[in-house]
């Protein structure tokens, strides 16, 4: 049943996604189509909260062979140094690392860039494929422009200390983008995006918990149960105005569904302003709200009580808040050897995250099951990130 | 929601049909190139930071339900 309810909107999709590209195929009035610049993008990025510290370098290289055709590699490492409150509860806090691997080529056709690209993430546990095709296209004298997108991904999960344990999981994602000016200082854009995930959706670590009158803490650990199937869908809209002064505005609204019954809000309101023709500032405030998936509890009633059980807090009820600020600094026509463009940037955000039914069982004192302080945290990304064109 | 797609699609993909062929209509793009200085400058940029940006979206996924219709380069995000 499950099954039918992830290929319904999925063939309804691909029917849409097939028009869309016979459309492009047949020709519309477009204008050129310009490929990326040849660049290395350098970022250092690290999370710090919750317990968790995760940081690494990314690296990506572009390069374009000829007039039409652009390739690139990226290799991105994340050092984790874990102790949250999901493995403070069940486990011993760990390290690990995770290192992917991007390779990607753009091809300018005519009037549209497509492309491809495959990425390979492994860590101890887990190992992710995914292939990625897109095309993107202008029209309507380079007013609008049209994007889709299609990946797909596998993944091998595995468990430490558990050599035996090995399970699947595929996943989909079509993408349609319309970007569209409005005016010689606005930018319309809308986002639509599903995504469909079949097989072992959990995470093998993660327990739930139960009321049970005979252990002394007043509860009892079990193991996950997700259903094994996901549909999401995604709709989102951005508006970018330049203002009266050379600096601008943008507003973000994304509405998120998905059959696990959850449903979310975000808002964002970003400013960038330019201090001269190289430094600029920049702010950000976003509001993150979420409700649980229907098979989610901070605590059961009793062991096995339903078909689907979870406790992961991802899945729970919750809002967030993120403010953000940047210093960038750009020099273009650099008298650097070799270098035509510059961008430096720092960027900070502070992120707090507030949860409205999963319970902190790591909170100092003693409290009967199920009335714990409710959990939250906050934490601080940094990010540093250098970006040359030659 | 499903029900929603099956009408929302067929509409989306009528007022793309017509957009493309509207350079064949009356209406005709309004800002013209050389009136599009200041949406190329970087302040207007949807992507700026590069993969600074799409980092971003990766710390969100892994704490927050949601995914997807981020903007910017898609293709998944290979990583859980």
């Amino acid at each position: 049943m499950a099954v039918a309810v992830t290929e319904r909107p999925v063939m309804l999709w691909s029917g849409f996604w097939l028009t869309v590209v016979l459309l492009i195929l047949v020709g519309s009035p477009a204008t050129a189509a310009t490929l990326p610049e040849d660049q290395v993008d350098m970022l250092y990025h690290r999370y710090d909260g919750g317990g968790m510290v995760i940081d690494g370098p990314s690296v990506l290289v572009r390069k374009n062979l000829g007039a039409q055709l652009s390739v690139s590699g990226q290799y991105y490492v994340d050092s984790v140094s874990a102790a949250s409150v999901d493995v403070l509860a069940v486990a011993s806090p760990y390290t690990e690392e995770r290192t992917e691997l991007t390779a990607g080529i753009d091809y300018l056709y005519q009037q549209s860039i497509l492309s491809l690209g495959y990425t390979n993430s492994s860590e101890n546990d887990y190992e992710a494929n995914t292939v990625y095709f897109s095309v993107s296209q202008e029209f309507f004298g380079g007013m609008s422009t049209l994007s889709l997108g299609y990946a797909n991904g596998w993944d091998t999960v595995r468990e430490r200390g558990n050599e035996s344990f090995e399970e699947e999981a595929e996943r989909r994602n079509y993408q349609l983008g319309l970007s569209q000016v409005i005016t010689a200082n606005s930018l319309l854009s809308f986002d639509f995006e599903v995504i469909t995930d079949e097989g072992f959706l959990q995470n093998p670590y993660r327990q739930n918990r139960f009321i049970d009158p005979n252990d002394p803490t007043g509860f009892e650990y079990q193991p996950e149960r997700y259903p094994e199937t996901r549909t999401s869908y995604s709709l989102a809209s951005r508006v970018l105005y330049y203002l009266p002064y050379r600096a601008s505005i943008r507003a973000e609204y994304r509405f998120f569904s998905d059959t696990w019954g959850i449903d979310s809000h975000t808002y964002e309101l970003a400013y960038v302003h330019a201090l001269n023709p190289r430094w600029s500032l920049e702010g950000k405030v976003r509001y993150y709200d979420q409700d649980q998936a229907d098979f989610y509890s901070d605590l059961f009633a009793f062991e096995n009580s339903q078909t689907h059980l979870a406790r992961d807090k991802e899945l729970s009820s919750f809002s967030g808040v993120t403010f953000g600020g940047g210093l960038v600094y750009e020099w273009k026509q650099t008298s650097l050897p070799g270098i035509s463009r510059l961008q430096a940037s720092l960027l900070l955000d502070w992120l707090e995250f507030d949860y409205d039914n999963f319970r902190d069982v790591t909170a100092p004192g003693s409290f009967p099951a199920g009335e714990e302080p409710l959990y939250s945290f906050d934490a601080i990304v940094t990010r540093a990130s250098l970006i040359l064109e030659y | 929601m499903i029900k929603a797609l099956e009408t929302a699609l067929p509409v989306l993909a009528l007022v793309l049909v017509l957009l493309a062929t509207s350079g064949c209509s009356d209406i005709k793009p309004w800002v013209k190139p050389y009136e599009r200085d200041r949406l190329a400058d970087p302040v207007m940029s949807l992507s700026r930071h590069g993969k600074a940006s799409s980092y971003m979206h990766h710390v969100y996924q892994s704490r927050e339900s949601s995914r997807g219709s981020e903007g910017g380069s898609g293709g998944g995000c290979g990583c859980n």
